[in-house]
């Protein structure tokens, strides 16, 4: 699905990632953990290209996604990122209505049509399991939600458009820890139909719901594995050392 | 202690400023009503404005202001906009802060010098390329237009400044483009900072006398077209106050009283427009 070659990145002369080589898989979750710094975000990032807007990136090496590489000269990096949607650290909604919110990527897209958008609204918020909750409630203002149906509200917002994989950068970091719960079971349940690479610092997370796990370390991939084989017999000592709490 | 100190002097100083608003509101409606009631309403809403002649007809003058006002909006709004988008947005950090200075700085201009401009680039230009006599509607709010646009991006461009990054990023993320971002997120977002920004313009453009006065031509009929001159309710003040008495005098500051009534309405339909949603 996403296979990355002698990746290297630069954010002007800082080298940030390290010749990273990697295979995330279709429909399985994938979660990117390592310390503070190490580069989590960028590679994330590179992904769906949000790296193009900080001045002075420079990229080497291949990145696939289904086979097409995504740093091409004539690549259309709207379709892009409409294929590969990304939920942030804190969740983004817009100072619109809860429908424009949902509805904002799908217009954006050229759908004018009211019934049509009404349907796809209505099926976004459903995978999101926030259909009942604002039944009659769609007019309001989104940012008068709980943090938690926030950050729902924004993944729901991403289904609309239809995306293949998603990738969200801590998307717990600022909910306590039963609204965390809610956003896992969530994001399990929708890793049946999208590719999900997920980056948390909080490793009990990506043992509870990655099915593979990447371990990253001053901007190299140190180790790649499934969930159970990196949390139980690692086969990096610096691995070990991180799960084992002795840095990071 | 202190911070009480400070407070009631705080309060004092607030409540001057109210206290000021309060007599002059006070002081033009005291002038200006009586004349209102002595003349009739029929009088005063006439279009004969003919003071010494007991004929006190001001709705020339207050279409007058109310084109001149709108016209400048019409140029001043879209331009100022679009400026404070394109600098916020579409332009690197070293012509933001070149340019931005640079478009305040047309707010230190005086009045005089654009009416000045106007008379001696605008009037002619005017009559020898597009018609009339030059000293126009059409004259007056170009030039209003551009005294208004420091106002209008540099407000316009603080409330988009500080619309949060994530918006920006979110947007992008969902495969829209820069431009789409702009006009469905960012300004829905900054919005009201936006119509800020209109409202106090539009004080700008009611209120402004002297460039009006050079260009307007403050003909004293309803203009037929924009290329009519036109006279603004600020221009009969300025132009008639020294040598009005009695009752012409008082017809003036009926004129005040009108334009203050305006400047309010004005505001309130603004300030409505920012409350919806
Ligand atoms: N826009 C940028 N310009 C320059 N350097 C940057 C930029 N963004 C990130 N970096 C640097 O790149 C390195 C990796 O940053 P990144 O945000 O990817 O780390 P992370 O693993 O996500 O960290 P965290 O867990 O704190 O979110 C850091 O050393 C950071 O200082
Ligand atoms: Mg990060």
């Amino acid at each position: 699905m996403i296979k990355t070659t002698n990746l290297n990145l630069f954010y002007k002369d800082f080298h940030a990632l390290k010749n990273v080589n990697l295979r995330i898989k279709e429909k399985v979750i994938t979660a990117m953990i390592g310390p503070s710094g190490c580069g989590k975000s960028t590679l994330l990032r590179v992904f769906n290209r949000m790296n193009d807007l900080v001045e002075g990136t420079r990229i080497t090496g291949d990145v696939l996604i289904n086979d097409k590489n995504i740093y091409c000269p004539d690549c259309d990096l709207t379709a892009l990122r409409k294929k590969v949607g990304m939920v942030f650290q804190r969740p983004n909604v817009f100072p619109l209505s809860i429908f424009d919110n949902v509805s904002y990527g799908p217009k954006v897209w050229g759908i004018t049509n009211k019934t049509t958008l009404s349907e796809i609204v209505e099926n976004s918020l459903k995978g999101v399991n926030l259909l009942e909750e604002l039944e009659g409630q769609l007019k309001q203002p989104a940012l008068s939600l709980s943090l938690e149906k926030q950050q729902r509200l924004c993944i729901a917002r991403l289904l609309a458009v239809e995306p293949e994989v998603l990738l969200m950068d801590e998307p717990c970091s600022a909910l306590d820890p039963i609204s965390t719960a809610k956003i896992e079971e969530l994001m399990v349940e929708l890793k049946n139909k999208y590719t999900i690479v997920i980056v948390t610092h909080n490793m009990q997370q990506a043992a509870r719901i990655a099915d593979e796990v990447g371990f990253m370390l001053l901007g190299e991939l140190i180790e790649f594995d499934k969930t159970s084989k990196i949390f139980t017999n690692p086969a990096d000592e610096k691995t070990a050392n991180y799960i084992s709490g002795r840095f990071g | 202690m202190k911070d009480k100190i400070a407070r009631w002097t705080l309060l004092v100083i607030a409540f001057s400023a109210v206290l000021a608003l309060l007599l002059i509101t006070f002081f033009i409606f005291q002038q200006g009503v009586p004349l209102i009631f002595k003349a009739g309403l029929k009088n005063f809403f006439s279009t004969q404005w003919s003071p010494t002649h007991g004929k006190f007809g001001i709705s020339s003058m207050i279409v007058g202001s109310l084109m001149v006002t709108f016209g400048a909006l019409l140029i001043g709004v879209p331009l100022g906009l679009s400026c404070a988008i394109f600098l916020t947005e579409f332009s690197s950090k070293t012509l933001q802060k070149n340019l931005k200075p640079v478009i305040e700085l047309l707010a230190g201009i005086p009045s005089v010098v654009y009416g000045f401009i106007g008379i001696i680039v605008l009037v002619p230009f005017i009559r020898e390329h597009i018609g009339g006599p030059g000293f126009s509607v059409l004259a007056s709010s170009i030039i209003l237009g551009i005294m208004i646009l420091p106002t209008i991006v540099s407000i316009s461009y603080d409330s988009l400044l500080v619309v949060p990054g994530t918006y920006r990023a979110g947007s992008l993320a969902l495969g829209a483009t820069k431009w789409q971002t702009v006009t469905m997120v960012l300004i829905p977002a900054a919005r009201s900072g936006i119509i800020t920004s209109i409202i106090l313009g539009m004080g700008r453009a009611v209120g402004e006398t002297m460039a009006v006065i050079m260009i307007a031509g403050n003909a004293l009929k309803i203009p037929h077209s924009i290329l009519d001159p036109v006279r603004t309710i600020t221009s009969t003040i300025a132009l008639e106050l020294s040598y009005s008495v009695g009752d012409h005098r008082m017809a003036l500051f009926a004129c005040g009283t009108i334009l203050f009534i305006i400047i309010i309405i004005l505001n309130i339909i603004a300030t409505k427009l920012t409350r919806r949603t």
